[in-house]
C-alpha cells in the first residue's frame, strides 16, 4: 500500500495572516474515485479559507449522506465535522447554529441528498434564511449508491446505465429564488477562478447562501449523453458576471463594479457580462436562469444577492450567546418563567 | 528572453527525464543513484555496488573520497527550507562496504585478443578506466606509470585514514586482474619514443603533477622547511617521511590543504594551522573536509597573504599582510590590504598547498600534439583527441586539475573514441546512452518503490575516537552506516528516477492531478512564454536550471505544465488520474560506454 500523502509541501507557500500555511486547511486523502469533481471542490474550499486566514476551529462542517457528503473528511482536518442523516443536514445545521451562531456553518451535500430525499429540509432552511454556505456538489446522480438519476438530472441525460432520464429535473438555483434564498450562485468544480471567490463570498454571507456547484461524477455519469459531465459543462457554461471577493482591510479602486458590502466590511465585487441581468434583482435572477435553461446553457456566477435579509436569529431574536456559555440559571429560568411564557400563549 | 508559447516537452529525448534525475545527471559518470539506493535499502549489496562500479568503476574509493557533485544538485534540498541532501556518497561506500564476492560478475576478458595495442601512460583512475573499458573487447593495454603501484593520485596523495590502501588495492585490482600489461616505475621521458613503438594509440593520464610553489622573500633560504604540499603527500604515503615539526603552516585552503594539515597532525605536528589568503567564504576545499580538519583542532586564519619568510634559530618565521575582498559588479574578486599591521607567524614547517600545474616536459613540442593555454593540450571536448588523431588525453592531464569521477568520466569517453579509433570508424558517431522506461503500478494504491520518503534530517557517518585516529596515520576516520543508518538515509530519498510521464491525449482535464499534487507541481494554463509560464504556475518556479515539462494542447486549448523543480515522485497525481494520463514510470539510463560489463547484470526489477 502506497497510499499516502507526503509530508513535503512546496517550499514557497506562505503562511497565511493567522500564520497557517495551506498544509493546516488540508483533510484526509480523498478515498473518492479519481478525477471526481467532489474533489476539486474540497480543494476549492481549502483555498479559499487559507486565503480568507478562517481559523480552522471556527468552522463546523456539515453534511448528509453520499460521496459528496464525505468530502469533509477531505479539508479542514481541524474543523467540527457532523455527518449526518441523508436529507437532513438542514436540520442538523439549524440545531447547531441556534445553539451557537459563533461559528462558521459550511453544510456539503449532494444533489441526490438535498434535492431527492433532502428536498423538504432543503426547502425550508432556505425560507428561514439560516446563516450558512450550503454547498450542492451536483453531479445528476446518486454517485454513492452507483449512479441512479437523482432529481437534478436533465431530461434526457444519459448516465452509465444508458437509460435516459424522463422527469422534469430540479432547479437548485431556481428553486432558491423562489422559495426566498439570499444568496444564490452556481459554478463548476473545473473552474476554480469562479468558484474560489464565490465560497469566500458565501462564508461572509449574514444569511442562508447556495452554490450549486456542477461536479461531474467521472465514473457513472461523465459519459457523452450526460448534460453533467466534464466536456458537456465547460461548453454549455455561461457565466453572469466574474465576482471578485474582497476582504475588509484590502483597498480597492472604484472600478465600474457592483460592490456588495457585507456586515463584515468585506465587499463583493461583481463585474455583470454583457447582457446580463443584476444580480441584485430577484426577478431578473429568476428569469435569467429560467431563459438560459431553456437556451440549453447552464448560468453560473453570483445570481442572486441580498444582505439586507434578517438571517434566523435576527428574526427570532435569539440569545447572541452560544448556549453552551449560558449558566444553568439561563438555560433553565425556573417554573416562574415558564408561567410567564404560558400566560403570554393563553 | 523568449516571446512565444514553449514547444511541448520531447520526452523521447534520453535527455529529458535524465535531468529530472538530478543527482545521476550531476553525476560526471552518471550514476544510476536511485537504483542504487534502492537496493541497498532492499540489502542487495551486491547489486548495488555493480551498478557503480558499471558506472564509476571505483564505488569503494569514492564512496569515501568523491567531491560528490550529485548532492549539491540532490531534489531533497529544495523540498524544503533547511533540507539536506541525501547522503549519496556514503550510500555508495556501504555497497562497498557490505558486497560479496563480485568476481563471478566481473566481466570475461577475451583470450584472443583483437590486435589492437593501446598504451596507457599514467595509472591514476583516468588510465584505468580507459583499461576497464577497453580489457573486456580484446584490446592489449600496455600502463606505464612512475610510481610503485597503480592508483595515480588516489594512492600517492589521498591519506590512508580518509581511504585504506585495501579498500584502493581491491579496486585497482579489478582491473589489472583483467590482464592489464603494467610496467610500474617507469617515468615515461619521451613522447616520440612511444609513437615509435607498436601502439595504435595512446593515452595520456598523467595527471596534474606539479605542486605550485611561492616565489617571496626568503623562500630559498627556508628551503629545508617548506615543502610542496603534494610532494610531501606523496613521501608520506610511500613512507619517505614519517614525522613533522610540532608547529606547522599549511599554507592554502583546497583540498589539498586539509590532507595536509590532516596528516601532520598524525606526523607529530601539534600546533598545526592553516592560512589561507582569501576569506573563508571563497575557500576551495569543500565543506565537509574543512569541518573534519577543524575537528581536529586545526584552526584556520582567513584573508592572510604571505609575504616573506625568514629564519631565525632553526624556526622559520612567515609574515602575512592581512587583507580584505573586494568584489567587483561582475563578481570578480580582489583582495585589497586592510591597512593592519603585518602577522608573524612561527613554525617549525611550511607545508605549500596553494595548486597545482599540469607538466608535459615529456612531450616533444615537434610531433603534432599541440598545447594551448596554460600549456595544456589542445583537444576536442567530446572525444579526448589531440591533434595527433592517435594520441587521446583524459582526467586531470586532460583540462588541468579536477576530481577522480571526473576522470573516471573522461575514461569512458576516451576509451569511446580509443575504440571507434581503432576499428576505423568516426569518432564524432558515438554510442548512445541504453535506456529503459518501465511503469512501476503494482495494483491499486501500489507502486513497486516505497514513496513514504523519510522526514528525517540527513544522517551523520559516526567517526571512530579521534584520539586513536590522531595517532595512527592508517586508521580510517569514518566507520561508515551501518545496515541500519543505511536503510535509515536511503529512505531519504525520493526515487527522481521513477519519472511522471504524461500521455495529453487521455487527459478529461478534471483538474485531479493538480488539486492533490502536495507540491503544487501541476497547472493546466494557456500557454505562454517561459517567463510568464513560471511566474504564473500554481507555484512560482524559480530554478530555471530544471525545465518545465510542457505537455501536447489539450481539448480545452490549454497546456498541462509540470514544474519537475520540486516533484517529489510521490504518484499521487497518477494514483488520483482517473484515465491513466499520468504513470510513474522507471527510467533506467545508463550512460555511454564501450559496451556493458557486469556480466550478469541483474535488473533492479528481477527479484534477488
Ligand atoms: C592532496 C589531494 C587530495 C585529493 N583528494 C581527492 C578526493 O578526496 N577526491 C577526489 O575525487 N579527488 C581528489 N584529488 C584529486 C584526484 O586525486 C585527481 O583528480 C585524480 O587522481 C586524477 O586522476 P588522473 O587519472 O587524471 O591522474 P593521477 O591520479 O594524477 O594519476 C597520474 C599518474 O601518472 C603518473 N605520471 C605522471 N607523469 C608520468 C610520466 N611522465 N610517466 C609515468 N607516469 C607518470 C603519476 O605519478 C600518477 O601516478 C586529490 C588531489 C590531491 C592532490
Ligand atoms: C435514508 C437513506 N436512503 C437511502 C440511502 C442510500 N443512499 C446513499 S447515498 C444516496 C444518494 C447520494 O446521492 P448524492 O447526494 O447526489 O451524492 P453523490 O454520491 O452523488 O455525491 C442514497 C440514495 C441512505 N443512505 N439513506
Ligand atoms: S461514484 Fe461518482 S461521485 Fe462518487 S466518488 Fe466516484 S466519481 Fe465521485
Ligand atoms: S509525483 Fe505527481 S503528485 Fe507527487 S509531487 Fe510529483 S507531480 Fe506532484
Ligand atoms: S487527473 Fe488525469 S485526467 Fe484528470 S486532469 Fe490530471 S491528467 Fe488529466
Ligand atoms: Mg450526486
Amino acid at each position: 500500500m502506497s497510499y499516502i500523502i507526503p509530508r513535503f509541501r512546496h517550499p514557497c507557500t506562505a503562511p497565511n495572516g493567522i500564520g497557517y500555511t495551506r498544509k493546516d486547511y488540508e483533510g484526509a486523502l480523498s478515498t473518492l474515485c479519481a478525477g471526481c469533481g467532489h474533489d476539486s471542490i474540497s480543494a476549492a474550499i481549502v483555498q479559499a479559507c487559507y486565503e480568507m486566514s478562517v481559523e480552522p476551529h471556527l468552522v463546523a462542517k456539515l453534511s448528509g449522506i453520499g460521496c459528496s457528503s464525505k468530502t469533509p473528511a477531505y479539508f479542514l482536518r481541524q474543523s467540527h465535522g457532523f455527518n449526518s442523516v441523508h436529507g437532513r443536514m438542514p436540520s442538523v445545521a439549524t440545531g447547531a447554529n441556534l445553539a451557537n451562531r459563533d461559528l462558521i456553518y459550511l453544510g456539503v451535500s449532494g444533489d441526490g441528498d438535498t434535492a431527492s430525499i433532502g428536498l423538504g429540509q432543503f426547502a425550508h432552511v432556505m425560507r428561514r434564511n439560516l446563516n450558512m454556505l450550503y454547498i450542492i456538489e451536483n453531479n445528476g446522480c446518486y454517485g454513492l449508491t452507483k449512479g441512479q438519476d437523482s432529481a437534478t438530472a436533465d431530461v434526457g441525460s444519459k448516465t452509465k446505465s444508458g437509460q435516459a432520464n424522463m422527469f422534469s429535473p430540479v432547479d437548485p438555483a431556481g428553486l432558491a429564488l423562489n422559495i426566498g434564498a439570499t444568496f444564490v450562485a452556481r459554478s463548476f468544480s473545473g473552474d476554480k477562478a469562479q468558484l474560489v471567490p464565490l465560497i469566500k463570498a458565501g462564508l461572509h454571507h449574514p444569511g442562508f447562501a447556495l452554490i450549486d456547484v456542477i461536479s461531474p461524477c467521472v465514473t457513472f455519469n461523465n459519459i457523452p449523453a450526460s448534460t453533467k459531465s466534464y466536456a458537456y459543462t465547460r461548453e454549455h457554461m455561461s457565466a453572469a458576471d466574474v465576482v471578485d471577493f474582497v476582504p475588509a482591510a484590502a483597498k480597492y479602486g472604484a472600478d465600474g463594479a457592483i460592490d456588495v458590502k457585507m456586515p463584515d466590511g468585506a465587499t463583493v465585487k461583481l463585474r455583470r457580462l454583457p447582457d446580463h441581468h443584476d444580480p441584485r434583482d430577484r426577478a431578473a435572477a429568476a428569469d435569467a436562469v429560467m431563459t438560459t435553461r431553456e437556451r440549453g446553457e447552464v448560468l453560473t456566477g453570483l445570481i442572486y444577492i441580498d444582505t439586507d435579509h434578517p438571517s434566523l436569529h435576527e428574526m427570532l431574536d435569539t440569545t447572541e450567546t452560544p448556549l453552551r456559555a449560558l449558566g444553568e440559571k439561563e438555560l433553565c429560568p425556573g417554573a416562574k418563567a415558564l408561567e410567564a411564557i404560558n400566560r403570554n400563549a393563553r | 528572453m523568449t516571446e512565444s508559447p514553449l514547444e511541448p516537452t520531447v520526452t523521447e529525448d534520453p535527455e529529458y527525464f535524465h535531468q529530472v534525475v538530478n543527482c545521476q545527471y550531476a553525476c560526471p559518470a552518471h550514476t544510476p543513484v536511485p537504483a542504487y539506493i534502492r537496493l541497498i535499502a532492499a540489502g542487495r549489496h551486491t547489486e548495488a555496488y555493480m551498478i557503480n562500479w558499471e558506472a564509476n568503476v571505483f564505488p569503494g574509493v569514492l564512496g569515501r573520497t568523491c567531491d560528490r557533485p550529485c548532492e549539491p544538485a540532490c531534489r531533497r534540498n529544495r523540498i524544503e527550507k533547511d533540507e539536506e541532501p541525501v547522503a549519496i556518497c556514503r550510500l555508495k561506500r556501504v555497497c562497498a562496504d557490505l558486497r560479496g564476492d563480485v568476481s563471478a560478475l566481473m566481466p570475461d576478458i577475451p583470450k584472443k585478443k583483437n590486435g589492437k595495442r593501446v598504451a596507457l601512460i599514467g595509472g591514476g583512475p583516468a588510465s584505468l578506466t580507459v583499461a576497464r573499458d577497453l580489457m573486456p573487447l580484446g584490446y592489449t593495454c600496455v600502463l606505464f606509470d612512475n610510481q610503485k603501484r597503480g592508483g595515480g593520485m588516489m594512492r600517492s596523495q589521498i591519506p590512508s585514514f580518509r581511504l585504506p590502501e585495501k579498500v584502493l588495492d581491491e579496486e585497482v585490482g579489478y582491473i589489472t586482474d583483467m590482464g592489464v600489461d603494467t610496467h610500474f616505475n617507469q617515468d615515461v621521458t619521451s613522447m616520440k619514443y612511444m609513437l615509435a613503438r607498436d601502439f595504435d594509440a595512446v593515452f595520456v593520464g598523467t595527471g596534474a603533477p606539479r605542486g605550485r610553489d611561492l616565489d617571496i622573500a626568503g623562500r630559498k633560504e627556508a628551503d629545508a622547511k617548506i615543502h610542496i604540499g603534494i610532494e610531501w603527500l606523496a613521501n608520506v604515503a610511500f613512507g619517505h617521511v614519517t614525522s613533522i615539526g610540532k608547529r606547522v603552516i599549511v599554507l592554502g585552503g583546497g583540498n589539498t590543504a586539509m590532507d595536509c594539515c590532516r596528516t601532520a597532525r598524525r606526523l607529530g605536528g601539534e600546533d598545526v594551522r592553516v592560512v589561507v589568503r582569501s576569506p573563508f567564504k571563497d575557500m576551495k576545499a569543500s565543506p565537509w573536509e574543512r569541518e573534519d580538519a577543524e575537528a581536529e583542532d586545526i584552526p584556520m586564519f582567513e584573508n592572510h597573504v604571505p609575504r616573506k619568510f625568514e629564519m631565525k634559530d632553526g624556526k622559520v618565521a612567515v609574515t602575512f599582510e592581512k587583507v580584505r575582498a573586494e568584489y567587483d559588479d561582475k563578481g570578480k574578486r580582489t583582495l585589497v590590504p586592510a591597512g593592519e599591521a603585518p602577522v608573524v607567524m612561527e613554525c617549525d614547517d611550511v607545508l605549500m598547498a596553494i595548486g597545482q600545474d599540469n607538466a608535459f616536459p615529456w612531450i616533444e613540442r615537434d610531433i603534432g600534439i599541440n598545447f594551448g593555454k596554460w600549456d595544456l593540450p589542445v583537444l576536442d571536448k567530446q572525444t579526448f583527441q589531440s591533434t595527433l588523431p592517435r594520441v587521446f588525453f583524459g582526467g586531470d592531464a586532460a583540462f588541468g586539475p579536477a576530481n577522480i569521477i571526473t576522470a573516471v568520466a573522461h575514461g569512458h569517453q576516451a576509451a569511446i573514441s580509443i575504440d571507434l579509433f581503432c576499428q576505423g570508424k568516426n569518432l564524432a558517431e558515438r554510442p548512445h546512452p541504453a535506456v529503459t522506461l518501465v511503469s512501476q503500478k503494482m495494483n491499486v494504491h501500489e507502486w513497486s518503490y516505497s514513496n513514504d520518503v523519510s522526514g528525517a534530517d540527513r544522517f551523520a557517518v559516526p567517526h571512530a575516537d579521534r584520539k586513536k585516529t590522531l595517532k595512527d596515520m592508517k586508521m580510517e576516520v569514518e566507520l561508515g552506516f551501518d545496515v541500519k543508518a543505511a536503510c535509515a538515509e536511503a529512505a531519504r530519498c525520493l526515487n527522481c528516477d521513477v519519472q511522471t510521464v504524461f500521455e495529453s491525449g487521455r487527459c478529461i482535464e478534471c483538474d485531479a492531478c493538480a488539486d492533490v499534487c502536495p507540491m503544487s507541481a501541476i497547472t493546466f494554463t494557456e500557454n505562454a512564454a517561459e517567463d510568464d509560464l513560471r511566474a504564473h504556475l500554481n507555484a512560482v518556479s524559480n530554478n530555471r536550471e530544471q525545465a518545465l515539462y510542457v505537455s501536447a494542447a489539450l481539448p480545452t486549448g490549454r497546456v498541462l505544465v509540470k514544474d519537475e523543480d520540486v516533484c517529489l515522485h510521490c504518484g499521487l497525481c497518477a494514483e488520483r488520474c482517473p484515465t491513466e494520463a499520468w504513470d510513474m514510470k522507471k527510467f533506467l539510463y545508463a550512460a555511454p560506454k564501450t559496451a556493458c560489463f557486469t556480466k550478469t547484470e541483474k535488473t533492479e526489477d528481477e527479484a534477488a
